[in-house]
C-alpha cells in the first residue's frame, strides 16, 4: 500500500482550482484560432479575437477566465493500491475554500431555498472512481451556472433509436441559443440509467476538444451532430455565425432493454479543468 | 473602424429611440449591478411601496456577479451573466423608469413587449470575457445588500463599456436577426 497524506490532496486542490480558472487550455485556444479561420460573421470574429484576448488577460494577471467561477466539481481516480492518511473529502472541500480564497474566485455556492452563499465555494461535487494502481489522480473542473442550466436529461423509448437522439440534442442547443455562452462544448451521454447518463455527459466534457472519438460510429456521430449543430446559424454569443459549436463530444454505455437514456451537458468556451497525478 | 454609438446614462426616450438592434454602443458613466436575489428584493421593495436602493429613471442594470478584486485592483473578472434569469422582475422595473440592461442570451416575449412599451433597451456584453471586460470598469461601490456577496448591488463607474444592442424599443431581436442571416437548411 503506498501512503497519500491528506493534506497533500489540499494543496494540490488548491493549486489546482486557482490554475483552472487562470489558464484556459491549449486545446480551447487553438479552437478559437480554428473558429476565426472558419467564422464568416466579422462580430463573430471580432468577439473570437476578444476571447482570445481575454485568455491571455487572465493568464497574465492571474484573473479568473470568467467571473463565474463555477461549482468545483472534481474527479478522483483512485489507485487501488493507496491508502489516504486522512479523510480524503474534507481534504478536497479545505482545498477548494482555500482556492477560492487566495486565487480571488467567487463563491457561488448557496443553499438552494433560502439562497444564502455558503461563502466558500464548498461542498465540492466530488465524484470517486477506482482503478488499477498505486496512483491518485484529481481532476478539478470549475463549471459555470450558465451553461450548466442548459443541460438536461431525457429518457427516450428504444424506438426512437439514433434519430431520436439527434432530435433531442439539436432542439436542446437551438433552444439554448447564446445563454451557454457560445462556442460551446456540446457534451452527449447515451445509454446508461437516469443517473448514469448525467454523468457520461460531464465526463466527455473533459476530452480534449479536437481529440476523436475512438470508436468510429460515434466519432462519425459526433460529426454530424456538430455540422447540424453549427448549421442552425447562431455563431459565436448567439449573434449570427458558423461558429456556435467547437466540438461535440459523445459518451456511451450499455442501458437497459426499455430505455435509451439522453443527457446533454453543455460547456462554455471557458472550457476549464486542470489535472495532477500524484 | 470605430462605429460604437456613445452612451452616457440616464439615456432619455430621445437616446434610446435612435438605438436598433445589432448596434455597437460604448457605455461610459454610472450603470448599476443586479442578478437573481437582488432583483427579488427590489421587486420586493416596490409591492410594499417603499423605495429601491438607486434611482432607476434613465439607468442601466448590469446582470453581473463579479470576481473579488485582487489588492490594489478595482475589481475582479465581471462579465455579463445570463439574462432570462431575470425576465420574472425585468418589467416591473422598466415600469419605474429603468432604460437599459446588460446581460447576455434571450429575453421572453412578455419581456420585449416590456422594452417596446416603456422605451428601453437591452445590451448584450462579451459572456465569459470577464478579465476583459473588467478593464473598462474604473471604479466601484456596493450600495446595497452587501450580505449577497457577489449578488450585492454596486454602483460602476464605466469607461467604454462595449456592448451590443440585442432588442430595441420597436422589437428587433438581434439573435433572431443573425441566426437567419447564417443559417444553413439542409
Amino acid at each position: 500500500m503506498r501512503k497519500i497524506a491528506s493534506k497533500e490532496i489540499e494543496e494540490k486542490v488548491k493549486e489546482l482550482c486557482m490554475s483552472a480558472n487562470y489558464n484556459l487550455g491549449e486545446d480551447v485556444i487553438k479552437a478559437f484560432k480554428k473558429g476565426l479561420e472558419l467564422e464568416e460573421s466579422p462580430v463573430g470574429k471580432e468577439i473570437l479575437k476578444a476571447l482570445l484576448e481575454n485568455a491571455e488577460i487572465a493568464r497574465t494577471e492571474q484573473m479568473p477566465i470568467c467571473q463565474d467561477t463555477g461549482v468545483a466539481m472534481v474527479f478522483v481516480d483512485i489507485g487501488e493500491d493507496v491508502c489516504i492518511e486522512g479523510s480524503i473529502d474534507e481534504a478536497i472541500n479545505a482545498g477548494v475554500e482555500a482556492g477560492y480564497k487566495d486565487g480571488y474566485l467567487r463563491k457561488s455556492i448557496c443553499d438552494p431555498l433560502t439562497r444564502q452563499n455558503t461563502e466558500t465555494n464548498t461542498p465540492a461535487s466530488i465524484y470517486y472512481n477506482i482503478v488499477p494502481g498505486d496512483k491518485l489522480k484529481i481532476t478539478v473542473s470549475p463549471k459555470g451556472g450558465g451553461c450548466n442550466n442548459m443541460g438536461r436529461v431525457t429518457m427516450l423509448k428504444p424506438a426512437d433509436g439514433v434519430e431520436g437522439i439527434k432530435d433531442f440534442v439539436i432542439k436542446r442547443m437551438s433552444e439554448s441559443g447564446a445563454n451557454p455562452c457560445p462556442p460551446v462544448i456540446v457534451g452527449v451521454g447515451i445509454g446508461g440509467s437516469l443517473e448514469k447518463v448525467a454523468m457520461l455527459a460531464t465526463e466527455a466534457l473533459l476530452r480534449p476538444i479536437g481529440s476523436k472519438n475512438p470508436e468510429p460510429r460515434l466519432a462519425a456521430l459526433e460529426e454530424e451532430l456538430l455540422e447540424k449543430i453549427n448549421n442552425l446559424g447562431m455563431g459565436p454569443q448567439g449573434l449570427g455565425g458558423r461558429f456556435y459549436a467547437m466540438a461535440v463530444h459523445i459518451k456511451m454505455f450499455p442501458t437497459h432493454i426499455a430505455s435509451l437514456p439522453v443527457g446533454v451537458n453543455v460547456c462554455c468556451h471557458a472550457s476549464r479543468h486542470k489535472e495532477i497525478t500524484i | 473602424m470605430d462605429n460604437f454609438i456613445k452612451i452616457v446614462p440616464p439615456m432619455d426616450d430621445a437616446v434610446v429611440s435612435k438605438l436598433k438592434a445589432g448596434d455597437m454602443v460604448k457605455i461610459s458613466g454610472t450603470i448599476y449591478t443586479a442578478r437573481d436575489t437582488a432583483h427579488k428584493r427590489m421587486v420586493d421593495l416596490l409591492d410594499a411601496g417603499k423605495p429601491l436602493p438607486f434611482d432607476p429613471k434613465g439607468q442601466i442594470i448590469y446582470y453581473v456577479g463579479p470576481a473579488p478584486a485582487r489588492p490594489g485592483k478595482v475589481i475582479g473578472s465581471a462579465g455579463p451573466t445570463t439574462s432570462y434569469r431575470m425576465d420574472p422582475y425585468a418589467p416591473r422595473l422598466m415600469e419605474v423608469g429603468l432604460k437599459g440592461m446588460i446581460g447576455k442570451g434571450g429575453r421572453a416575449p412578455e419581456v420585449i413587449e416590456a422594452m417596446k412599451k416603456h422605451k428601453a433597451v437591452y445590451f448584450a456584453a462579451i459572456g465569459g470575457a470577464g478579465a476583459l471586460i473588467a478593464r473598462s470598469i474604473k471604479k466601484v461601490e456596493i450600495i446595497a445588500y452587501e450580505d449577497l456577496g457577489p449578488e450585492a448591488i454596486r454602483k460602476m463607474e464605466v469607461e467604454d463599456f462595449q456592448a451590443i444592442v440585442i432588442n430595441d424599443i420597436y422589437g428587433n431581436d438581434i439573435y433572431q436577426i443573425g441566426r437567419a442571416k447564417y443559417a444553413r437548411n439542409e
